[in-house]
């Protein structure tokens, strides 16, 4: 029964979504608002519909409805309640419907918010996401339906997939793909500007904040994906440059290339063409992404599933490219503009070359990631473009994009005369210098290390001057210091919401920096007693207990962790799970602003009196949380509505 | 002429989404070994009864070579009696199946070996010296060496009773000289 | 040679041959880093993507172990990765063998980044070119005015 009404509705929704696409294309060509309307009634459908079928299944889920072959396979009479509900996107099937519902979330909003404004957009607009939402709709009722019937009903089901039952189950899926969808917005906005011809700045207004905010749960996305790496997986890292991973990282690329150079557009009606291209390209990437995930065509860690729809979403990635990028190669003409600038060393010169180097890098993590496929194709050899290749290339640009982030703000509009740069510049460029120096007296011997700092302290003394500048200009007129500072920020928070995530990144630098450049790790076989050394701590085995959860055996380590005196006893775990053919690593770890105490177990003797560790003591990792955290702040300062009014 | 330069823009699209589309021709996971033609890395081990094994003592024979483990589902499974089967079969054709186990413990190792009543000599790979030096990469994977010893066929994956007889039928048929 | 000369000579030798070993002994074995440092330009071959130095999977740890002790045994790292080259192919290399098509990868990306730099650069040039060839015309300003100017811009 269950199948049947989730199945019919996923159908029902379908067809709905085909007609408000062409209702709404049809009503904008011919000028004719009841169907536009229309269109809108049925793209509330599609959402109750689609919403409905989430609650469906997570209702199937809830009660275990071993009939329902999604249900089968995700879940089992063990696993707990949470992971009942978050098992709901675990897998292909799940993972589309909530790409679709926040498809028709994002719909709707749009719908509220624009159906008033932007009146020759608006309905392209909505016929495009309506188009798109019906491919994903499509998706699920031929290749990857989650309404399955499972026969003979299974008495037990197999299980959530072990890595999965964690928090960041919970977010980081759904923060990556608010993103992913949230870029549609621009896309349908774009295309709409393309269809209409008016490729002014209307479009670009309209989707300057959807941008950031798909931007906002893109990096969100990303940045959890890294501590969910980092304290499930078990190796350690945060960043392994996975297929996946990098198809996560593109559009976020692209994405970041285009908030910059959006800024250009708006000041000196530049750059539409890039602009437009700049959107449909992120888009593009995020269909790319949901390809590699799905196609099975690159090996990779995210990888659900093969089958026929790896080919439906290379079908669509290839109508929406060859259609979006025909419809530029149309508009060409009202795309190009006379540029004009007043001076090479000004702001806007820094964005073209911060846009500059974000492309390379996107197309460098591209040609890395398809790069095995191309070795295949034309040598016939199959190689791996790994972790090593990606840092060689990428650390060059990433280090200039963030020297970039110093001079760009602080450099004028127009044209940078020399006094400006000199009062500008002075103090960051002599304590940067400064930094260097006292790293190397400090022992760093790193010479990229040393750069990073020395980089990293620059661009914080920018953004310091000019902080204090501005706070001072208004202490000076009689305001006092926390009026001064909360007026400052909310009164121009595009600014200083561009500067707080700036600030979030260099705190990322300083976080990754330490972590490649500094970080050591070992391995022991440890008896009983026995204690491992690594970076002043000392690691004591203590114990080995086995411990019978839910819906899986578990074997936990005891290890007491010292450097003097005693600091924390730390209980990595081996999880056996009868559906999985190996245990799974559950690491322990002690955090701490200046270094993480990290330990695997390994290999262990059956009673308990030897075990194998793998200890890493990694330096300076928490300063990428932080600075993730700094960075989503930013970023909301930024989104919020600008105030016109003197604070 | 010049208003057709735009249309690069798309046009640039395709050869990405070309390779893409190679992409369905080709399994990531399916590495081709370096070893096929080179003689087959020598070892020691030793049996799950304690006898010495090693390919030494096999020169001559057709030596169907299977690397497996017991946490290996459904593989394992499905070509353990394929292999016992076929072992019972050939093995006074001048055949001799050999089994290492990887990656695993001693304990679920000889029940597997029991379960499916396996009579060609198993040895376990402790260290994983065996298993690296002949490029193993997963479970199951299954050399077929000839009789001078040299690797000439890797099978990954379950060997079925077709793959089996043909690899040693035609191994066999070769001209066999020491 | 002079006595002093001799009496350093004789003195240099000695420290020296407290700092040596004493009798030849077998190579130290490999430090940590350096299996490290090999391990992670391999791939392991049971994970996606990992490098054998990051992975926590068995195999990955037995991997590390052959290192440890090739390494001990002698071999140069560049053998050692040399030996799982030769048994799984070019592939178990995390970056490819710089060499013939791989170069490819490198050097794609690096024209991309040229090609980058030399568009913006060719694009603002054109784009200030009205300003090298109308260059407003310098207006002559009586200096008392050009200071009271200057004075009320800079008290703001």
């Amino acid at each position: 029964m269950t199948v049947d009404l989730g199945y019919g509705m996923t159908l029902v929704a379908l067809v709905l979504a085909i007609y408000g696409g062409a209702a709404a294309a049809v009503g904008a060509r011919a000028g004719r608002p009841a169907l536009v309307e229309s269109a809108q009634h049925a793209a509330l459908g599609v959402f109750v519909l689609i919403t409905a079928c989430f609650a469906l299944l997570t209702y199937a889920f809830l009660t275990f409805d071993f009939s329902v072959r999604y249900v089968a396979t995700n879940t089992n009479l063990g696993t707990p309640f949470y992971y009942r509900i978050t098992g709901v996107w675990g897998a292909l099937e799940g993972s589309i419907i909530l790409w679709s519902w926040m498809l028709g979330l994002y719909t709707l909003i749009l719908i509220l918010r624009h159906r008033d404004s932007a009146r020759e957009l608006y309905p392209w607009a909505l016929a495009t996401m309506l188009g798109i939402l019906a491919f994903f709709l499509l998706v699920m009722t031929i290749a990857a339906p989650p309404f399955q019937r499972q026969v003979p009903v299974a008495a037990d089901g197999r299980g959530l997939n072990p890595l999965l039952e964690d928090t960041g189950m919970i977010t980081h899926p759904v923060a990556l793909y608010l993103g992913f969808t949230g870029f549609t917005v621009p896309f349908a906005f774009a295309m709409a500007a393309l269809i209409t011809g008016r490729v002014g700045d209307t479009w670009l207004a309209l989707t300057r904040r959807w941008t950031i905010v798909a931007w906002y749960f893109l990096s969100l996305g990303l940045l959890i994906g890294g501590w969910w790496s980092y304290h499930v997986l078990g190796w350690g890292g945060y960043w392994a440059w996975d297929p996946v991973e990098n198809a996560a990282f593109m559009p976020w690329l692209t994405a970041t290339a285009f908030l910059h150079s959006v800024m250009i557009q708006e000041r000196r009606r530049m750059l539409k063409l890039w602009n437009i291209v700049l959107v449909i390209l992120t888009f593009g990437l995020t269909l790319f992404g949901t390809f590699l995930t799905r196609s099975g065509v690159i090996a990779s860690v995210h990888a659900f599933t093969q089958g026929s729809i790896g080919a439906l979403f290379l079908g669509f990635l290839a109508l929406v490219m060859l259609t979006a990028l025909g419809l530029v190669a149309w508009r060409w003409e009202a795309l190009r503009s006379q540029g004009e600038l007043d001076s090479v060393v000004s702001r806007e010169s820094a964005f073209l070359l911060n846009n500059v180097l974000l492309i390379a890098a996107a197309f460098t993590v591209f040609f890395g990631t398809v790069f095995p496929l191309l070795s295949e194709a034309v040598r016939g050899v199959k190689v791996s473009v790994g972790a090593p290749f990606f840092n060689q290339v990428n650390v060059p640009l990433f280090l200039s994009l963030i020297f970039l982030m110093g001079v760009g703000p602080l450099i004028a509009w127009r044209r940078a005369s020399l006094e400006n740069l000199k009062k500008n510049f002075l103090w960051p460029v002599v304590l940067g210098v400064a930094a260097a120096a006292a790293a190397f007296v400090l022992g760093v011997r790193s010479a990229l290390a040393a750069l990073t700092l020395a980089t990293t302290v620059f661009v914080g003394a920018t953004i310091g001057v000019d902080f204090v500048r501005a706070t001072r200009a208004r202490l000076r007129v009689g305001e006092a210091l926390v009026p001064a500072v909360g007026g400052l920020l909310r009164r121009h928070n595009r600014r200083y919401g561009g500067f707080v995530v700036h600030l979030g990144i260099l705190l990322i630098a300083l976080g990754v920096t330490g972590s490649h450049a500094w970080s050591v790790q070992t391995e022991a076989t440890l008896r009983r007693g026995e204690t491992a050394e690594l970076a002043g701590y000392r690691i004591r085995f203590d114990d080995l207990t086995a411990v019978e959860e839910s819906n899986h055996f578990k074997v936990v380590g005891a290890f007491t962790v010292s450097n003097g005196r005693v600091l924390d006893v730390l209980r990595p775990a081996k999880k056996f799970y009868p559906q999985e053919q190996s245990p799974i690593a559950y690491v322990d770890y002690r955090l701490g602003l200046k270094e993480d105490v990290y330990l695997v177990l390994g290999d262990f003797a059956r009673d308990g009196t030897q075990a194998t560790i793998k200890l890493q003591v990694n330096r300076l990792v928490s300063w990428i949380w932080i600075g993730g955290v700094v960075l989503t702040l930013g970023a909301l300062l930024a989104i919020l509505p600008e105030r016109r009014t003197p604070a | 002429m010049r208003r057709l330069w735009r249309w690069l823009i798309p046009l640039a699209a395709l050869p990405v989404l070309a390779l893409l589309a190679y992409g369905f021709r080709v399994d990531p996971r399916d590495i081709p070994s370096p070893l096929i033609g080179r003689p087959a890395p020598a070892f020691g081990l030793a049996t799950f009864e304690g006898t010495p094994l090693s390919l030494a003592t096999h020169r001559g024979k057709v030596v169907v070579l299977n690397f497996w483990a017991s946490w290996c589902q459904p593989a394992c499974y499905e070509e353990a009696p394929v292999l016992e089967r076929n072992w019972r079969e050939y093995r006074d054709r001048g055949v001799v199946v050999v089994g290492v186990d990887i990656q695993d413990r001693r304990e679920p190792a000889e029940k597997f070996v029991r379960e499916f009543g396996l009579t060609f000599p198993n040895a376990q790979d402790v260290t994983g010296a065996v298993s690296v030096d002949y490029g193993v990469y997963g479970v199951p994977e299954t050399f077929f060496l000839d009789r001078q010893g040299r690797i000439r066929v890797k099978h990954v994956g379950a060997v079925t009773d077709a793959v089996f007889r043909a690899n040693v039928d035609r191994l066999l048929a070769e001209p066999g000289s020491p | 040679m002079s006595r002093l000369g001799l009496r350093l000579l004789t003195s240099l030798f000695f420290l020296g041959a407290a700092m040596s070993p004493v009798t030849a002994q077998p190579a130290a074995p490999a430090s940590e880093e350096t299996v490290h440092e090999v391990a992670a330009q391999l791939r392991c071959v049971v994970c996606q993507n990992l490098s054998v130095a990051d992975s926590p999977s068995e195999m990955a740890s037995q991997m590390r172990a052959i290192i440890r002790d090739r390494l001990a045994a002698g071999e140069r790292p560049a053998e050692v990765r040399q030996y799982f080259v030769d048994r799984y192919g070019e592939w178990i290399l995390l970056s490819p063998p710089r060499r013939g098509f791989n170069l490819l990868v490198w050097l794609v990306p690096l024209a991309a980044v040229v090609v980058g730099l030399v568009t913006v650069a060719v694009l603002v040039r054109r784009w200030t070119r009205h300003r090298r060839y109308h260059r407003p015309t310098r207006v002559d300003m009586d200096p008392a005015m050009s200071e009271r100017i200057r004075r009320e811009v800079n008290s703001e």
